[in-house]
């Protein structure tokens, strides 16, 4: 599991890399939270091309991150997800909480 | 013909994307599509985490978990169960959303996500103790059959 990222004014952009299952769940959350504390952001966007794996455990970070947001009116953006991680996030409600873009 | 594969693992989430790839490697037999593989993998990926997560409070690195997983001529069964604490009540644990641990940000869609990427799914208590979550997913449909016949 790798993180990228990059930031432009007011965004932070970040693309998740490899499987995303319980395993690298602390992993993700963790540097998720950090790059979030670190610096202003008002929009965050995941990137989900090269995510070839999520269960439901990806649900659960993605929902932690969420609430985390939520109160300072941050939306977050899903980009590209993979066909099957797409099933998984539509079957969770994800896309009523978060905006899928491409 | 029957074909069958059993792996017996340490409940430890490093042993997760081996559990998925196992069973996923051995339905190729069945010619899946990609599409196909992926639900497999998600489903046991669902399957095993439960086990790794809830079956074992103590020690769980201690402890194992065990997948057969059968194929014949158009399906592919797997079993994957635990000798752990049990559910209390299957019926509500399989509800949506519905989580004992909603402290460490579970979803609670595990068994939602079983139900949707498999056929078949059925989960009962293990003897003496622990879970068993049985799964099918039909690979081959009518036209292969009409085919082959």
């Amino acid at each position: 599991m790798k993180i990228e990222h990059y930031r432009k004014p007011d965004e932070l952009h970040i693309k998740l890399c490899g499987e995303l299952d319980e395993h690298h769940s602390a992993y993700v959350r963790m540097s998720l939270d950090s790059l979030i504390d670190d610096g202003n952001i008002k929009r965050l966007y995941i990137d989900m091309s090269n995510l070839s794996f999520m269960d439901s455990t990806g649900v659960g970070v993605l929902i932690g991150r969420y609430k985390r947001l939520k109160p300072h009116g941050i939306p977050i953006y899903i980009q590209s997800p993979t066909p099957t991680v797409d099933r998984v996030l539509g079957l969770s409600g994800i896309y009523n909480i978060m905006i899928k873009a491409g | 013909m029957k074909n069958q594969m059993t792996v017996t693992f340490n409940a430890i989430s490093e042993n997760e994307a081996f559990a998925r790839n196992a069973v996923a490697a051995f339905c190729v037999s069945l010619d899946p599509t990609v599409d196909q593989i992926n639900d497999i993998k998600t489903a046991v990926s669902e399957a095993v985490t439960n086990s790794i997560v809830h079956a074992y409070p103590q020690n769980a690195e201690k402890e194992q978990i065990t997948i057969t997983t059968t194929v014949d001529d158009d399906s592919v069964h797997i079993v994957v169960s635990d000798n752990g604490i049990g559910i209390d009540d299957l019926e509500v644990a399989r509800q949506p959303f519905y989580t004992t641990k909603p402290e460490q940000e579970r979803s609670g869609m595990g068994f939602t996500v079983m139900e949707s990427f498999m056929d078949l799914l059925s989960v009962e208590k293990n003897t003496p103790n622990g879970t068993v979550v049985t799964m099918t997913k039909t690979i081959r449909g009518a036209d292969w059959k009409k085919k082959k016949h």
